[in-house]
């Protein structure tokens, strides 16, 4: 398999985030805490084959979220992502 | 594309080789790709493997010094925490202990990074022993880009995610300092023979 097989798009987490925040979240608008790019979160760079879903920014390739989930919890890191705005 | 299923796998490994295999592992035929984002490609001329932190002064080898250092090739098992598990699988690298052999330190925990941006943290004492080497060759040809080329971490007694691909340096510390799956859910020292998977395992 090569790598343009392993990044997809962040349609491909729809059901773990509408699981997550109850909502869907394709269309939320995520800021990159790094590069300060916004991106809709259907957008994003997403690699699934990895022990958890780490999501990019499409611009600057940083971590924009990393979801863990194991033993019936979840752990989720979105120390690279600024902001995160949707409807309620 | 695969038009065998996955059910139809001929003669099953699993059990004879079951004292081999850690408990909720399977054994898989394949190499599995993992990847936490872009394989990074650096020519070797730009590559090289440093030891930094808490040692006088701090250890570089360009490409060139690092394969003039003794290797060995070893075959082992692996194990991912995604649980498939490959045997006997042949790599040659320098060992850990090999690049550590002079280095005064007082430093008990190490974490390994890497091109990309990925970390990994251990206790020193498990790079220790001819346990743990940087491998540059699998199964006899240099190491593929998707597997780590041109060199990784291999540390076979823990879950794969230990055996950093991309490494390029191990900074060795006086305090542990969680990677980056340690730090967000996956346990802190990840073996597999105890299925130490998630945090409180």
């Amino acid at each position: 398999m090569r790598q343009s097989d392993l990044k997809l798009d962040g349609n491909a987490i729809a059901g773990l985030l509408r699981e997550i925040f109850t909502m869907e979240m394709t269309n939320a608008e995520s800021t990159c805490a790094g590069c300060g790019k916004v991106h809709a979160v259907g957008r994003v760079d997403v690699y699934l084959n990895a022990p958890g879903v780490v999501v990019r920014c499409p611009a600057c390739e940083q971590v924009l979220m990393r979801i863990v989930r194991g033993r019936g919890r979840y752990w989720i890191d979105l120390t690279g992502t600024r902001c995160l705005e949707f409807k309620e | 594309m695969a038009f065998i299923s996955r059910g139809f796998r001929g003669k099953r490994r699993d059990t004879a080789s079951g004292s081999r295999v850690p408990p909720g592992q399977h054994v898989v035929d394949d190499f599995p790709v993992l990847s936490a984002g872009p394989t990074p490609r650096v020519p070797l001329s730009e590559w090289s493997f440093s030891i930094v932190g808490e040692l006088d002064e701090p250890k570089t080898w360009t490409w060139d010094e690092f394969r003039r250092l003794p290797s060995e090739t070893v075959s082992v098992d692996i194990h991912c925490v995604t649980k498939w598990s490959k045997l006997d699988t042949s790599w040659t690298g320098v060992s850990v202990e090999t690049i550590l052999e002079g280095v005064e330190t007082a430093a008990d925990y190490a974490v390994a990074y890497c091109d990309g941006g990925y970390t990994t943290n251990l206790p020193v004492d498990d790079l220790r022993g001819r346990q743990a080497w940087i491998a540059f060759e699998y199964d006899g040809q240099p190491l593929d880009p998707e597997h780590g080329g041109p060199a990784r971490l291999l540390v076979p007694h823990l879950y794969l995610w230990k055996s950093a691909k991309w490494v390029r340096g191990i900074s060795l510390q006086a305090e542990d300092e969680p990677g980056f799956w340690e730090s967000n859910g996956y346990h802190n020292r990840g073996d597999p023979w105890r299925e130490q998977r998630y945090w409180g395992d």
